[in-house]
């Protein structure tokens, strides 16, 4: 096991998760549902302060060309203050026939310049990442990447030592939720700005809580759907050479329990992968610090 | 060669004073405060779900899963150094119009530590203010 070069065997990668799986069992004894609406684009809500959120969020794909994959980034969320919510990400991904990889970590924070609701609420995002090229998460997609970034075989001697900024804008009226994120990532070794979007919209299937308690009532389901993808970098902003995805989300809050979400994902052009399935699932601790302390 | 100025001690004194009485000054407005933010036309709202007799039961249950924690199973409060969680069952919240509470879960206080709670649609921020005025 060589952690220190973002190398790990199989078998620790498998404790590793064997020990997050015990972690989000412990959990599940606590816990509420998630918040978020979609797997790319953010909305302006944040997390309630000293609550945390655990969720692993995962992609799998089949490039063409390429070997199929499955990458999860895990993420722990914490609501720091009412306005501002911190996040750790740890990536890794198997490919089919390659091996299975430890690429990385992110770490993100998000914070709310106005305190009260508006029209529209915008949402400062910035984030530093150290990651390596067989990163295949795709949290977001921006300048130039394609489904070409997927053929190589897993490749971890680049290393990647980001930053990244977000504009998130969101507004939710009559029940609905729409979101817009403009981002710009450059690569701290060299490289221009690369740009990306993402946009979402979502709703619950029902506005009104019910009386009865249940679990597949209609307000606990979401409906909405995302689309994201590159505009070029400083030298050639545009969406020439760029990728782009769309596709529905469905979200479940299960009462008193963890949240899931799926989503398959169409690429919209030759250069986008033509199919990804993303799938997660969240747990949310309630006041984690106070219940700790007990 | 230059000197630094010593900085009287009677001074940073006062200084530390000011700060002291601003921070409870600051402390003490918070306490409430958010209602004197509420523009006429939103403190005047009627609560749609005022008279649905499914309402308080419905609000309940929201109040159970995304309240609770904070302010208590029986909506009775809970102290915290920083920002006390108040007790729900008060005179502010007794005497608090559906329209001042609704604002209030749609803004948060966020300086108090409550949070905005426009996440939930409306529907469900009324249901939970009759089940709030339910308990007075």
């Amino acid at each position: 096991m060589r952690l220190g070069c973002n190398y790990i065997s199989v078998s620790a990668y498998l404790y590793i998760m064997r020990s997050v799986f015990l972690l989000l069992t412990l959990a599940l004894a606590l816990t509420l549902h998630a918040q978020e609406n979609y797997f790319v684009t953010y909305s302006h809500e944040l997390e309630e302060p000293g609550n945390l959120e655990i969720e692993a969020k995962s992609v799998t794909g089949a490039p063409k060309d390429g070997n199929a994959f499955v990458a999860t980034a895990l993420e722990f969320e914490y609501g720091v203050k009412t306005w501002w919510t911190s996040e750790l990400y740890l990536d890794g991904q198997t490919t089919v026939g390659e091996s299975t990889v430890f690429t990385g970590f992110r770490w993100e924070n998000r914070v709310r310049p106005l305190l009260s609701e508006h029209w529209i609420n915008p949402i400062l995002y910035f984030e530093f990442e150290d990651i390596n090229a067989a990163d295949k998460a795709m949290l977001e997609v921006v300048g130039h990447d394609g489904r070409t970034n997927f053929l190589a075989r897993n490749d971890r001697s680049e290393k990647k030592r980001e930053v990244e900024f977000k504009l998130i804008l969101s507004s939710n009226f009559r029940g609905w939720n729409v979101s817009e994120n403009f981002i710009a990532e450059k690569n701290l070794a060299g490289g221009p700005w690369e740009f990306g979007y993402a946009l979402g919209a979502s709703r619950p299937l029902a506005l009104a809580a019910s009386a009865k308690p249940c679990t597949f009532c209609r307000e606990n389901f979401a409906l909405g759907a995302e689309m994201y993808g590159g505009l070029g970098d400083r030298h050639s902003f545009g969406l020439r050479d760029t990728s782009h995805y769309l596709g529905p989300v469905v979200t479940f809050d299960i009462p008193k329990g963890p949240s899931l979400r799926f989503s398959p994902n169409f690429g919209l052009n030759d250069n986008s992968n033509g199919f990804l399935f993303r799938f997660m699932i969240s747990y949310e601790i309630e006041q984690f610090l106070s219940k700790l302390k007990k | 060669m230059r000197t630094a100025k010593k900085i009287p001690m009677r001074w940073l004194t006062q200084v530390v004073l000011a700060l002291f009485l601003a921070r409870n000054l600051y402390a003490a407005a918070g306490d409430g405060e958010w209602l004197r933010k509420v523009p006429p036309k939103d403190r005047a709202r009627a609560n749609p779900y005022a008279t649905d007799p499914d309402a308080p039961v419905a609000g309940a249950r929201i109040f159970a899963e995304h309240c609770a924690s904070c302010h208590g199973e029986a909506a009775q409060g809970k102290p915290d150094k920083k920002h006390p969680r108040p007790n729900l069952h008060s005179d502010r919240v007794k005497q608090a119009t559906p329209g001042e509470l609704f604002w209030l879960l749609t803004n948060g206080s966020q300086r108090n530590g409550m949070p905005s709670w426009s996440k939930l649609p409306d529907a469900q921020r009324w249901q939970l203010i009759t089940f709030l005025k339910s308990l007075q």
